[in-house]
């Protein structure tokens, strides 16, 4: 068994095509566990393309070494020792600038009855955006 | 809408006693973190009916008076109890400020001109933030002694997230991520702040 985590999603896959630093997903399970479309012009999320390196290492058999490819993004990416527990981590490219006018990312969380909600949500309505820990 | 960087069993009795009349949500993997760069608690983000942010991330009221407290006696000087009152209630009113005149309040608009720079996006806190989400998977795991190895590696990464480290650390019967370790990673910080002050709109020299 295998767990991929990207962003708020975490996937549980039952096949596992792993070596090294690599992992190996068809396309299929790209989109499943990421979000992202692997399409003849690269790897793609909303109107980004990625171009996937010309020589070719990163495709084999019809998958993608996702890994590869995100550190090729410069996005990181972890795995426990076992390499059964992937992060696919979001890269300083894909982060907001946050400064005033520019959009809040928008996100969803649960409350503690398990109802989820989104920032986008409450638009139409100043939002105080708080955060608290009971650490 | 409050952002527990927490874990639901932790949050609830806090939730609960508050009672609230706005979304609570809880942010276990510290997303929310990640995407607004934010370090510690309390911080916030002021965010318009359009969805458009009009002040970025910052504390949210609190003060380093903190570290003044007698480690023994677990009291604090009253000049700087009341100075932590001054501030919060100085952070409430610009909230209120802004909730009646909108754009028009000089917290928002003075916002781009006085505000601190936002941190820079880097290689090393995304590494950070994927590392702490992996510790994360693994103590959820039962895996303890492997997520440590992660959790250190990700603070060492990002050593300016109190929340990484608080989260990360050991807690005591109260839930509370104080102890001898927690003293002296906030004196390692010497003249530097565990909070960054807000600098509000208003008066030159006046700030939260």
């Amino acid at each position: 068994m295998l767990t991929v985590i990207h962003e708020q999603r975490e996937t549980t896959l039952h096949s596992i095509d792993v070596d090294a630093d690599s992992l190996w997903l068809d396309s299929q399970t790209i989109e499943r566990t990421t979000g992202w479309s692997w399409k003849p012009q690269g790897l793609c999320q909303a109107d980004t393309c990625i171009p996937l390196p010309r020589d070719g290492h990163l495709v084999r058999d019809g998958r993608l070494d996702v890994a590869g490819m995100w550190a090729y993004m410069g996005s990181p990416v972890v795995h426990d020792q076992a390499r059964t527990t992937w992060v696919l981590g979001s890269g300083a490219s894909q982060r907001s600038q946050l400064t005033p006018g520019t959009p809040a990312p928008d996100f969803e969380l649960p409350d503690l009855s398990g109802q989820m909600h989104r920032l986008s949500g409450l638009r139409g309505r100043k939002v105080l955006l708080a955060t608290w820990a009971s650490w | 809408m409050a952002v527990a960087l927490d874990d639901p069993e932790s949050a609830r009795s806090w939730i609960e006693s508050a009672a609230p009349s706005y979304p609570c949500v809880i942010d276990r993997n510290h997303h929310v973190a990640d995407l607004y760069k934010l370090v510690n608690v309390p911080q916030a983000v002021w965010i318009d009916e359009s969805g458009l942010i009009v002040r970025s991330p910052e504390t949210a009221g609190a003060t380093d008076g903190f570290r003044q407290m007698d480690r023994e006696k677990f009291t604090l000087p009253q000049e700087v109890m009341a100075e932590r009152q001054r501030v919060k209630t100085r952070y409430l009113d610009a909230v209120s400020d802004w909730v009646h005149r909108g754009a028009q309040s000089r917290h928002a608009l003075d916002a781009q001109r006085i505000q601190a720079r936002q941190p820079e996006a880097s290689n090393d806190v995304s590494r950070a933030h994927a590392l702490f989400r992996l510790a994360l998977s693994l103590r959820g795991a039962g895996q303890d002694i492997e997520a440590q190895v992660h959790f250190d590696e990700a603070c060492r990464l990002h050593p300016d997230s109190w929340a990484m480290w608080r989260q990360a650390a050991p807690k005591d019967a109260r839930g509370l991520a104080t102890g001898e370790a927690f003293w002296t990673r906030v004196d390692a910080l010497g003249d530097r702040p565990y909070y960054p002050p807000a600098h509000l709109g208003g008066a030159p020299g006046e700030s939260a």
